[in-house]
Protein backbone atom coordinates (compact mmCIF):
# COMPACT_ATOMS: atom_id res chain seq x y z
CA UNK A 1 0.00 0.00 0.00
CA UNK A 2 2.99 2.17 1.06
CA UNK A 3 3.97 2.45 -2.71
CA UNK A 4 0.98 3.44 -4.18
CA UNK A 5 0.92 6.79 -2.32
CA UNK A 6 3.19 8.57 -4.23
CA UNK A 7 1.17 8.69 -7.21
CA UNK A 8 -1.77 9.70 -5.79
CA UNK A 9 -0.74 12.70 -3.43
CA UNK A 10 -4.24 12.58 -1.17
CA UNK A 11 -4.36 8.60 -0.23
CA UNK A 12 -2.69 8.58 2.81
CA UNK A 13 -5.93 10.80 4.07
CA UNK A 14 -7.56 9.39 6.44
CA UNK A 15 -11.05 11.14 5.40
CA UNK A 16 -13.31 9.50 3.46
CA UNK A 17 -16.41 10.85 1.53
CA UNK A 18 -19.52 9.55 0.75
CA UNK A 19 -21.33 10.94 -1.98
CA UNK A 20 -25.30 10.16 -1.68
CA UNK A 21 -27.09 9.98 -4.82
CA UNK A 22 -30.89 10.49 -5.08
CA UNK A 23 -32.08 9.69 -7.91
CA UNK A 24 -35.82 9.16 -9.71
CA UNK A 25 -35.49 8.55 -13.36
CA UNK A 26 -32.46 9.42 -14.20
CA UNK A 27 -31.57 5.95 -15.85
CA UNK A 28 -29.67 8.39 -18.80
CA UNK A 29 -27.71 10.85 -16.34
CA UNK A 30 -26.91 8.18 -13.58
CA UNK A 31 -24.02 6.54 -15.26
CA UNK A 32 -22.54 9.54 -16.88
CA UNK A 33 -22.98 11.07 -12.97
CA UNK A 34 -20.91 8.08 -11.70
CA UNK A 35 -18.62 8.47 -14.66
CA UNK A 36 -17.62 11.92 -13.75
CA UNK A 37 -16.99 11.33 -9.81
CA UNK A 38 -15.11 8.34 -10.41
CA UNK A 39 -12.69 10.64 -12.47
CA UNK A 40 -12.38 13.16 -10.37
CA UNK A 41 -12.25 10.76 -6.83
CA UNK A 42 -9.32 8.56 -9.04
CA UNK A 43 -7.48 12.06 -9.97
CA UNK A 44 -7.24 13.70 -6.91
CA UNK A 45 -6.91 10.25 -5.15
CA UNK A 46 -9.35 10.91 -2.12
CA UNK A 47 -11.57 7.85 -0.56
CA UNK A 48 -14.64 7.90 -1.60
CA UNK A 49 -18.50 6.25 -1.77
CA UNK A 50 -21.26 6.27 -4.03
CA UNK A 51 -24.37 5.96 -2.65
CA UNK A 52 -27.29 5.54 -4.77
CA UNK A 53 -30.59 6.41 -3.49
CA UNK A 54 -33.47 5.19 -5.45
CA UNK A 55 -37.12 5.19 -4.75
CA UNK A 56 -38.45 2.81 -7.54
CA UNK A 57 -37.93 4.60 -10.61
CA UNK A 58 -39.84 3.31 -13.48
CA UNK A 59 -37.59 3.81 -16.29
CA UNK A 60 -35.15 1.23 -14.16
CA UNK A 61 -32.54 3.36 -12.68
CA UNK A 62 -31.94 0.77 -9.96
CA UNK A 63 -30.71 -1.92 -13.24
CA UNK A 64 -28.60 0.67 -14.03
CA UNK A 65 -26.94 1.21 -11.08
CA UNK A 66 -26.61 -2.22 -10.20
CA UNK A 67 -24.54 -2.55 -13.67
CA UNK A 68 -22.19 0.23 -12.40
CA UNK A 69 -22.26 -1.70 -8.95
CA UNK A 70 -20.13 -4.58 -11.46
CA UNK A 71 -18.27 -2.11 -13.06
CA UNK A 72 -16.85 -0.22 -10.11
CA UNK A 73 -17.50 -2.52 -7.68
CA UNK A 74 -19.60 -2.98 -3.97
CA UNK A 75 -17.06 -0.96 -2.08
CA UNK A 76 -17.36 1.81 -4.69
CA UNK A 77 -20.87 1.93 -5.38
CA UNK A 78 -23.61 1.31 -2.90
CA UNK A 79 -27.07 0.48 -3.16
CA UNK A 80 -29.68 1.72 -0.79
CA UNK A 81 -32.84 1.86 -3.14
CA UNK A 82 -36.58 2.45 -1.17
CA UNK A 83 -39.86 1.11 -2.19
CA UNK A 84 -41.47 4.19 -3.87
CA UNK A 85 -40.94 7.96 -4.21
CA UNK A 86 -40.84 9.31 -0.68
CA UNK A 87 -39.30 12.91 -1.79
CA UNK A 88 -35.48 13.76 -1.33
CA UNK A 89 -35.65 14.97 2.23
CA UNK A 90 -36.09 11.37 3.15
CA UNK A 91 -33.49 9.54 0.79
CA UNK A 92 -31.08 11.93 2.51
CA UNK A 93 -31.75 10.66 6.04
CA UNK A 94 -31.88 7.15 4.29
CA UNK A 95 -28.42 7.79 2.82
CA UNK A 96 -26.91 8.89 5.92
CA UNK A 97 -27.50 5.83 7.72
CA UNK A 98 -25.56 3.99 5.07
CA UNK A 99 -22.90 6.13 4.71
CA UNK A 100 -19.40 4.79 6.38
CA UNK A 101 -17.32 8.09 5.09
CA UNK A 102 -16.83 11.52 7.75
CA UNK A 103 -18.12 13.33 5.31
CA UNK A 104 -20.95 13.96 2.47
CA UNK A 105 -21.27 15.33 -0.42
CA UNK A 106 -25.10 15.97 -1.59
CA UNK A 107 -25.83 16.77 -5.37
CA UNK A 108 -28.54 15.85 -7.64
CA UNK A 109 -27.86 13.27 -10.25
CA UNK A 110 -29.02 15.28 -12.72
CA UNK A 111 -25.67 16.87 -14.07
CA UNK A 112 -26.35 19.78 -13.45
CA UNK A 113 -24.05 19.83 -10.57
CA UNK A 114 -20.35 18.73 -11.95
CA UNK A 115 -17.93 16.61 -10.14
CA UNK A 116 -15.07 18.23 -11.34
CA UNK A 117 -15.44 20.93 -8.48
CA UNK A 118 -15.26 17.90 -5.73
CA UNK A 119 -11.37 19.16 -5.22
CA UNK A 120 -12.52 22.17 -4.58
CA UNK A 121 -14.94 22.17 -2.32
CA UNK A 122 -12.47 19.25 -0.44
CA UNK A 123 -9.46 21.95 -0.18
CA UNK A 124 -12.02 24.53 0.90
CA UNK A 125 -13.40 22.49 3.76
CA UNK A 126 -9.51 21.46 5.01
CA UNK A 127 -8.53 25.37 4.54
CA UNK A 128 -11.15 26.28 7.76
CA UNK A 129 -11.86 23.45 8.90
CA UNK A 130 -15.73 24.36 7.80
CA UNK A 131 -18.71 22.26 9.24
CA UNK A 132 -20.20 22.52 5.58
CA UNK A 133 -19.23 24.14 1.98
CA UNK A 134 -22.17 25.05 -0.07
CA UNK A 135 -21.67 25.46 -3.63
CA UNK A 136 -22.78 28.90 -5.26
CA UNK A 137 -23.88 30.03 -8.24
CA UNK A 138 -24.03 33.53 -7.72
CA UNK A 139 -20.36 34.54 -6.59
CA UNK A 140 -17.04 34.79 -7.88
CA UNK A 141 -16.66 32.09 -11.58
CA UNK A 142 -20.49 30.92 -10.43
CA UNK A 143 -23.04 31.11 -13.03
CA UNK A 144 -25.85 29.08 -14.75
CA UNK A 145 -25.83 27.65 -18.28
CA UNK A 146 -29.60 27.05 -19.80
CA UNK A 147 -31.96 29.56 -17.94
CA UNK A 148 -33.49 31.91 -19.63
CA UNK A 149 -34.58 35.59 -18.74
CA UNK A 150 -37.58 35.14 -16.74
CA UNK A 151 -35.91 31.90 -14.33
CA UNK A 152 -32.57 33.96 -13.91
CA UNK A 153 -34.86 36.75 -12.72
CA UNK A 154 -37.11 35.01 -10.64
CA UNK A 155 -34.71 33.11 -9.06
CA UNK A 156 -32.32 36.15 -8.12
CA UNK A 157 -35.02 37.63 -6.92
CA UNK A 158 -35.97 35.25 -4.61
CA UNK A 159 -32.77 35.01 -3.42
CA UNK A 160 -32.26 38.88 -2.64
CA UNK A 161 -35.68 38.51 -0.84
CA UNK A 162 -34.54 35.73 0.95
CA UNK A 163 -31.24 37.10 1.93
CA UNK A 164 -32.20 40.52 3.14
CA UNK A 165 -35.38 39.39 4.82
CA UNK A 166 -34.37 36.24 6.71
CA UNK A 167 -30.82 37.19 7.13
CA UNK A 168 -30.48 40.98 8.74
CA UNK A 169 -28.84 39.43 11.85
CA UNK A 170 -26.16 37.13 9.94
CA UNK A 171 -25.70 40.05 7.78
CA UNK A 172 -25.36 42.66 11.07
CA UNK A 173 -23.46 39.62 12.93
CA UNK A 174 -20.95 39.79 10.28
CA UNK A 175 -19.68 42.93 12.08
CA UNK A 176 -20.13 45.45 8.83
CA UNK A 177 -22.54 48.20 8.69
CA UNK A 178 -26.21 46.67 7.80
CA UNK A 179 -26.67 48.85 4.95
CA UNK A 180 -23.23 48.24 2.99
CA UNK A 181 -23.66 44.60 3.22
CA UNK A 182 -26.74 44.46 2.21
CA UNK A 183 -26.15 46.70 -0.65
CA UNK A 184 -22.82 44.25 -1.53
CA UNK A 185 -23.84 40.63 0.11
CA UNK A 186 -27.51 39.90 -0.98
CA UNK A 187 -27.78 36.43 -3.03
CA UNK A 188 -24.33 35.58 -2.72
CA UNK A 189 -24.96 32.97 -0.81
CA UNK A 190 -26.42 30.47 -3.06
CA UNK A 191 -29.91 29.38 -0.42
CA UNK A 192 -31.59 26.77 -2.92
CA UNK A 193 -28.96 25.29 -4.31
CA UNK A 194 -28.06 22.01 -3.45
CA UNK A 195 -24.09 20.96 -4.23
CA UNK A 196 -22.76 20.64 -1.00
CA UNK A 197 -20.54 19.37 1.59
CA UNK A 198 -20.77 18.63 5.17
CA UNK A 199 -19.12 16.82 8.14
CA UNK A 200 -21.47 14.23 8.89
CA UNK A 201 -22.32 14.74 12.03
CA UNK A 202 -23.15 18.25 11.73
CA UNK A 203 -25.21 16.72 8.87
CA UNK A 204 -27.11 14.46 10.79
CA UNK A 205 -27.75 16.85 13.65
CA UNK A 206 -29.18 19.58 10.82
CA UNK A 207 -31.10 16.90 8.93
CA UNK A 208 -32.98 16.05 12.49
CA UNK A 209 -33.83 19.93 13.14
CA UNK A 210 -35.17 19.74 9.61
CA UNK A 211 -39.22 20.16 9.17
CA UNK A 212 -39.64 20.97 5.81
CA UNK A 213 -39.83 18.89 2.70
CA UNK A 214 -38.42 18.84 -1.02
CA UNK A 215 -37.59 22.77 -2.53
CA UNK A 216 -37.37 24.50 0.45
CA UNK A 217 -35.40 21.60 2.53
CA UNK A 218 -32.14 23.28 0.97
CA UNK A 219 -32.70 26.55 2.17
CA UNK A 220 -33.93 25.21 5.68
CA UNK A 221 -30.81 23.21 5.88
CA UNK A 222 -28.49 26.67 5.33
CA UNK A 223 -30.58 28.96 7.55
CA UNK A 224 -30.14 26.20 10.56
CA UNK A 225 -26.41 25.96 9.91
CA UNK A 226 -26.41 29.41 10.62
CA UNK A 227 -28.54 29.69 13.71
CA UNK A 228 -26.81 26.70 14.95
CA UNK A 229 -23.69 28.72 14.42
CA UNK A 230 -21.70 26.03 12.14
CA UNK A 231 -18.94 27.58 9.97
CA UNK A 232 -19.89 27.35 6.07
CA UNK A 233 -17.61 27.96 3.23
CA UNK A 234 -18.28 29.26 -0.45
CA UNK A 235 -17.37 27.71 -3.42
CA UNK A 236 -18.37 29.00 -6.70
CA UNK A 237 -19.95 26.34 -9.16
CA UNK A 238 -21.14 26.05 -12.41
CA UNK A 239 -24.81 25.00 -13.03
CA UNK A 240 -25.58 23.27 -16.50
CA UNK A 241 -29.54 22.62 -16.16
CA UNK A 242 -30.33 19.32 -16.77
CA UNK A 243 -29.74 17.61 -20.49
CA UNK A 244 -30.99 14.54 -19.95
CA UNK A 245 -34.83 13.89 -18.20
CA UNK A 246 -37.07 16.15 -16.69
CA UNK A 247 -36.84 18.59 -13.45
CA UNK A 248 -39.05 16.86 -10.14
CA UNK A 249 -38.95 19.43 -7.99
CA UNK A 250 -39.80 22.67 -10.70
CA UNK A 251 -43.01 22.92 -10.43
CA UNK A 252 -44.52 26.61 -10.10
CA UNK A 253 -41.67 28.35 -9.29
CA UNK A 254 -43.13 31.46 -7.89
CA UNK A 255 -45.85 29.50 -5.83
CA UNK A 256 -42.35 27.45 -4.02
CA UNK A 257 -41.04 30.43 -3.79
CA UNK A 258 -43.94 32.11 -1.58
CA UNK A 259 -44.27 28.41 0.67
CA UNK A 260 -40.42 28.65 0.80
CA UNK A 261 -40.36 32.35 2.34
CA UNK A 262 -43.14 31.69 4.56
CA UNK A 263 -41.97 28.65 5.75
CA UNK A 264 -38.77 29.66 6.77
CA UNK A 265 -40.40 32.64 8.23
CA UNK A 266 -42.65 31.15 10.28
CA UNK A 267 -40.49 28.35 11.11
CA UNK A 268 -37.27 29.82 12.18
CA UNK B 1 -38.58 33.86 18.59
CA UNK B 2 -39.59 33.39 14.78
CA UNK B 3 -38.15 35.63 11.89
CA UNK B 4 -41.95 36.24 11.58
CA UNK B 5 -42.25 37.76 15.06
CA UNK B 6 -39.54 39.66 14.97
CA UNK B 7 -40.55 41.42 11.89
CA UNK B 8 -43.96 42.12 13.41
CA UNK B 9 -42.29 43.71 16.71
CA UNK B 10 -40.24 45.79 14.22
CA UNK B 11 -42.73 46.98 12.19
CA UNK B 12 -45.29 47.71 14.37
CA UNK B 13 -42.69 49.41 16.39
CA UNK B 14 -41.71 51.80 13.52
CA UNK B 15 -45.35 52.44 12.66
CA UNK B 16 -45.90 53.51 16.41
CA UNK B 17 -43.41 55.87 15.78
CA UNK B 18 -44.27 56.87 13.07
CA UNK B 19 -47.64 57.92 14.45
CA UNK B 20 -46.50 58.88 17.31
CA UNK B 21 -44.46 62.03 15.27
CA UNK B 22 -46.59 62.41 12.09
CA UNK B 23 -50.23 63.09 14.56
CA UNK B 24 -48.55 64.14 17.56
CA UNK B 25 -50.40 61.56 19.74
CA UNK B 26 -48.39 62.72 23.07
CA UNK B 27 -49.08 66.09 22.69
CA UNK B 28 -45.37 66.22 22.58
CA UNK B 29 -46.09 69.79 20.76
CA UNK B 30 -42.76 68.99 18.23
CA UNK B 31 -42.53 71.58 15.64
CA UNK B 32 -44.65 71.22 12.64
CA UNK B 33 -41.56 70.68 10.43
CA UNK B 34 -40.68 66.98 12.20
CA UNK B 35 -44.68 66.12 11.45
CA UNK B 36 -44.57 67.43 7.68
CA UNK B 37 -41.52 65.34 7.06
CA UNK B 38 -42.49 62.46 9.09
CA UNK B 39 -46.03 62.02 7.57
CA UNK B 40 -44.55 60.60 3.76
CA UNK B 41 -41.76 58.90 5.25
CA UNK B 42 -43.19 55.88 4.42
CA UNK B 43 -44.11 56.18 1.15
CA UNK B 44 -40.87 57.17 0.62
CA UNK B 45 -38.87 54.58 2.46
CA UNK B 46 -40.70 52.38 0.08
CA UNK B 47 -40.09 53.73 -2.69
CA UNK B 48 -36.65 53.82 -2.61
CA UNK B 49 -36.30 50.17 -0.62
CA UNK B 50 -37.98 49.20 -4.20
CA UNK B 51 -35.96 51.01 -6.13
CA UNK B 52 -32.71 50.05 -4.52
CA UNK B 53 -34.68 46.22 -4.91
CA UNK B 54 -34.77 46.69 -8.87
CA UNK B 55 -31.36 48.67 -9.31
CA UNK B 56 -29.68 45.28 -7.52
CA UNK B 57 -31.75 42.59 -9.13
CA UNK B 58 -31.15 43.85 -12.77
CA UNK B 59 -27.62 44.50 -12.17
CA UNK B 60 -27.32 41.09 -11.28
CA UNK B 61 -29.27 39.68 -14.07
CA UNK B 62 -27.31 41.68 -16.50
CA UNK B 63 -24.25 40.31 -14.81
CA UNK B 64 -25.10 36.52 -14.30
CA UNK B 65 -22.82 34.33 -15.63
CA UNK B 66 -23.65 32.03 -18.52
CA UNK B 67 -21.36 29.52 -18.71
CA UNK B 68 -21.08 28.40 -22.28
CA UNK B 69 -18.07 27.18 -21.31
CA UNK B 70 -19.37 24.26 -18.56
CA UNK B 71 -21.67 23.63 -21.12
CA UNK B 72 -19.63 22.57 -23.89
CA UNK B 73 -17.23 20.70 -21.79
CA UNK B 74 -19.84 18.53 -20.18
CA UNK B 75 -21.25 17.89 -23.56
CA UNK B 76 -17.83 16.67 -24.28
CA UNK B 77 -17.44 14.19 -21.10
CA UNK B 78 -20.73 12.86 -21.72
CA UNK B 79 -19.31 11.73 -25.68
CA UNK B 80 -16.13 10.54 -23.39
CA UNK B 81 -18.59 9.16 -20.68
CA UNK B 82 -20.80 6.90 -23.20
CA UNK B 83 -17.77 5.36 -25.09
CA UNK B 84 -16.41 4.69 -21.84
CA UNK B 85 -19.15 2.63 -20.24
CA UNK B 86 -19.98 0.98 -23.56
CA UNK B 87 -16.58 -0.23 -23.73
CA UNK B 88 -16.62 -1.27 -19.59
CA UNK B 89 -19.99 -3.30 -20.42
CA UNK B 90 -22.70 -1.32 -19.61
CA UNK B 91 -26.09 -1.56 -21.60
CA UNK B 92 -28.35 1.10 -21.71
N1 LIG C 1 -34.67 9.28 -4.27
C1 LIG C 1 -35.33 10.36 -4.73
N2 LIG C 1 -34.69 11.25 -5.52
C2 LIG C 1 -35.37 12.33 -5.97
C3 LIG C 1 -36.73 12.56 -5.65
N3 LIG C 1 -37.11 13.72 -6.24
C4 LIG C 1 -36.05 14.18 -6.91
N4 LIG C 1 -34.98 13.35 -6.77
C5 LIG C 1 -33.61 13.53 -7.29
O1 LIG C 1 -33.11 14.72 -6.73
C6 LIG C 1 -32.30 15.41 -7.65
C7 LIG C 1 -32.83 16.82 -7.92
O2 LIG C 1 -34.08 16.76 -8.55
P1 LIG C 1 -34.48 17.64 -9.81
O3 LIG C 1 -35.71 17.06 -10.37
O4 LIG C 1 -33.33 17.80 -10.74
O5 LIG C 1 -34.79 19.03 -9.10
P2 LIG C 1 -34.41 20.50 -9.60
O6 LIG C 1 -32.97 20.48 -9.99
O7 LIG C 1 -34.70 21.39 -8.44
O8 LIG C 1 -35.30 20.77 -10.75
C8 LIG C 1 -32.23 14.54 -8.88
O9 LIG C 1 -31.08 13.76 -8.80
C9 LIG C 1 -33.51 13.70 -8.77
O10 LIG C 1 -33.38 12.47 -9.43
C10 LIG C 1 -37.39 11.58 -4.80
O11 LIG C 1 -38.55 11.70 -4.46
N5 LIG C 1 -36.64 10.52 -4.38
MG1 LIG D 1 -31.99 19.48 -11.32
Amino acid sequence: MASRKTSHPNRDNEDKYSVLLPTYNERENLPLIVWLLVKYFGESGYNYEIIVIDDGSPDGTLEIAEQLQKIYGEDKILLRPREKKLGLGTAYIHGIKHATGNFIFIMDADLSHHPKFIPEFIEKQKEGNYDLVSGTRYQGNGGVYGWDLRRKLIRLRFNFLLFSTVFPSLVRSRGANFLTQVLLRPGASDLTGSFRLYKKKVLESLVERCVSKGYVFQMEMIVRARQLNYTIGEVPISFVDRVYGESKLGGNEIVSFVKGLLTLFATT
Amino acid sequence: MTKLLEWLFGVSFVLVAWAVVSFDLLDLSLPQTYREVAWPMPLYLLVSFGCYSLATVGYRVATFNDCEEAAKELQEQIKEAKEDLRKKGLKM
